[in-house]
């Protein structure tokens, strides 16, 4: 490598002054020309759009007519009045509350299984990722189809003697039924997440405990999940915010988040106030709120992440 | 270094092995296992065998349907413009993946390999419209493209996602680990900038390039949010959104065989090609926690 630095020392010794400004000048052009397109499409489809929606969220925006008025916090008021919003968010806390840990939980489980299994563990690794890269709205018809009242499970239940259930058509059972494919096709990524933090916990921690006398209770319960807890916040960070932005499931999986709005998310009546009642300022406001939130949780992130892992 | 360092064990390693790989343990283990697999099976089974059922045996709750018939998939045909949303998703997969491979290796590259006046400006700017929920710019994007004339058609549908934040971030941390020595001495031999991207670096990044490639052509097929708001006529749909206008359809069983069908259709390609490349999918995954 000492070569090199020194043979283009050489090289750009021997040129005259005017060709080594040229290259750097051509280092620059190429350097800002890479990076010109991107920078601009991000300012204009990210950065903008973002500042736009804050405006629109502080008018009276009816698409309808021309005016659009400044009406300052009018929209964020109206929101807090409105019955379906605070149902919508707290729907969507449900989710977040009942989805995090049911997800972790699962996906670690997995983990924990496949751990030490050796034959097969690719076969296992691929099938449970498979729900992961399908579509949403495509596995939410599947589900909506097996949970129907006269659907495949409620046909096992009553052939078990269990009495059938509503799920989607009761709203005590609905948001949980959702929730529950939601986790269902994260599990594999979760699991994956696991995989990976429990390759590096080195294994002689676990050997040095077994030979002190710790059951496999007591290994997991003071090596494994210690050692995991930085993977355990992270993953508790992104899916939070995946939950948080539920939609497709709604869309496809109840009739206009019923019954009684009782699986309506915060998104979900986003799209209804800006495309279904044209009322922009509102929902813009919704979608400010959305972002704190969001912002909330990636800041969490960021401090997580910060911290140093310490063995 | 020893080459059979890997083999020898201490007794103490031996012997915790043992205790985990005992013989009613691994059982359950693998009983356990298997049940995951049928309960993460069983619904895409499930959509399977219902594509393939006659709308009079809906109900019939056997796994294997008898008769069965395929009469359902040219349905979809006959019923809606099922080809043209095909098409749609696959034309927009693709070509919101050529963008992002072709700007997303730019930038990740001069990001990663060149110093320059605010460059950790430009990328925290980048990474940090990551933070941005889409359902946020959906309606500032709607008003925008409708403004522009781009509402319901398909270069509004492709706009937002030509480049990606995530994709960027991922091709930055592949090309951190390329060399620059290399480069330099590519520099040294007279080839320019461009060259010494294009000739030397895209080629190392081959493995890179594939990951991304895939994981945007699976985001771009499974969209949805975007093409549900901004298309409005039936034929310039992509399946997760013709799918949702099929409900409309529901009021008879023939809905529900229809739609288990397009779902069946919808998801085959996208399962093959996971199939197919899944150690790259997985290892990309991995590596971004992304969706």
């Amino acid at each position: 490598m000492i070569t090199n630095t020194t043979q283009r020392r050489a090289a750009e010794g021997s040129k005259p002054l005017s060709l080594r400004l040229n290259y750097r000048a051509q280092r620059y052009l190429f350097i800002y020309l890479m990076l010109g397109i991107p920078v601009l499409y991000f300012l204009l489809t990210r950065l903008y759009p973002i500042l736009y929606s804050f405006n629109i969220s502080f008018r009276e925006w009816d698409v309808l007519s021309p005016e659009k008025p400044y009406i300052g916090w009018a929209n964020y008021t109206s929101l807090l009045e409105d019955e379906a919003f605070r149902k919508s968010l707290k729907n969507t806390f449900l989710y977040v509350v009942v989805g995090i840990p049911g997800q972790l939980a699962a996906g670690l489980f997995v983990a924990l299984l496949l751990q030490n299994v050796k034959r097969l563990r690719g076969f296992f690794r691929t099938v449970y990722f498979i729900p992961y890269i399908t579509s949403i709205v495509a596995v939410s018809w599947i589900f909506r189809w097996l949970l129907m009242p006269n659907g495949w499970i409620n046909g096992q239940l009553l052939s078990l003697g269990l009495p059938a259930q509503p799920f989607l058509q009761s709203p005590d059972q609905a948001p949980y039924v959702i929730a529950l494919s939601m986790i269902w096709q994260s599990v594999g990524f979760q699991m994956l997440i696991f995989l990976t933090g429990l390759e590096g916990i080195p294994k002689m921690y676990h050997e040095a405990a077994h030979i002190d006398g710790a059951n496999a209770w007591h290994r997991f319960r003071y090596i494994t999940v210690p050692l995991l807890n930085p993977i355990i916040l992270f993953s508790a960070v992104i899916a939070g915010i995946s939950y948080l932005q539920s939609f497709a499931h709604i869309v496809s999986m109840t009739q206009d988040g019923g019954p009684l709005n009782s699986t309506r998310t915060l998104v979900y009546h986003i799209y209804k106030l800006a495309f279904k009642s044209f009322d922009m300022g509102s929902a813009s406001a919704a979608t400010v709120v959305l972002f704190v939130i969001i912002l909330a949780f990636t800041l969490l992130q960021l401090k997580i992440l910060d911290r140093k892992l310490d063995y | 270094m020893n080459p059979n360092t890997k083999q020898v064990r201490s007794p103490v390693e031996r012997q915790f092995n043992r205790s985990y790989a005992n013989g009613a343990w691994l059982l359950l283990r693998y009983l356990l296992l298997f049940a995951g697999v049928a309960v993460t099976l069983f619904p895409f089974l499930w959509m399977a065998a219902s594509s393939f059922k006659e709308p009079k045996d809906l109900f019939d709750l056997s796994l294997i349907p008898s008769p069965a018939t395929w009469s359902n998939f040219g349905d979809l045909f006959v019923k809606a413009p099922f080809g043209l949303w095909f098409a749609n998703t696959a034309g927009v997969a693709v070509v919101s993946t050529v963008s992002v491979l072709v700007f997303d290796t730019m930038v990740g590259y001069v990001l990663a390999k060149f110093v320059f006046p605010g460059r950790s400006v430009i990328f925290v700017f980048i990474i940090s419209t990551l933070m941005v929920p889409t359902e946020m710019l959906i309606i500032p994007w709607y008003l925008l493209a409708s403004k522009l004339g781009l509402s319901d058609t398909y270069a509004g549908l492709l706009l937002p996602g030509l480049i990606s934040a995530f994709g960027i971030f991922l091709m930055r941390q592949f090309m951190e680990s390329l060399p620059s020595e290399l480069l330099d001495a590519a520099r040294i031999d007279g080839l320019n900038e461009w060259r010494v991207f294009s000739s030397i670096a895209l080629p190392l990044m081959k493995p890179a390039l594939a990951t991304l490639a895939i994981l945007s052509f699976i985001s771009g097929w499974n969209q949805f949010i975007w093409p549900f708001i901004v298309l409005q006529t039936e034929n310039k749909y992509t399946l997760p959104v013709g799918m949702v206008y099929f409900s409309s359809e529901l009021k008879d069983n023939s809905g529900w065989i229809l739609i288990m069908t397009a779902a069946t259709v919808s998801v085959l390609p996208l399962i093959t090609i996971f199939l197919i490349f899944q150690k790259r999918i997985i290892q990309g995954i991995a590596l971004s926690g992304m969706k």
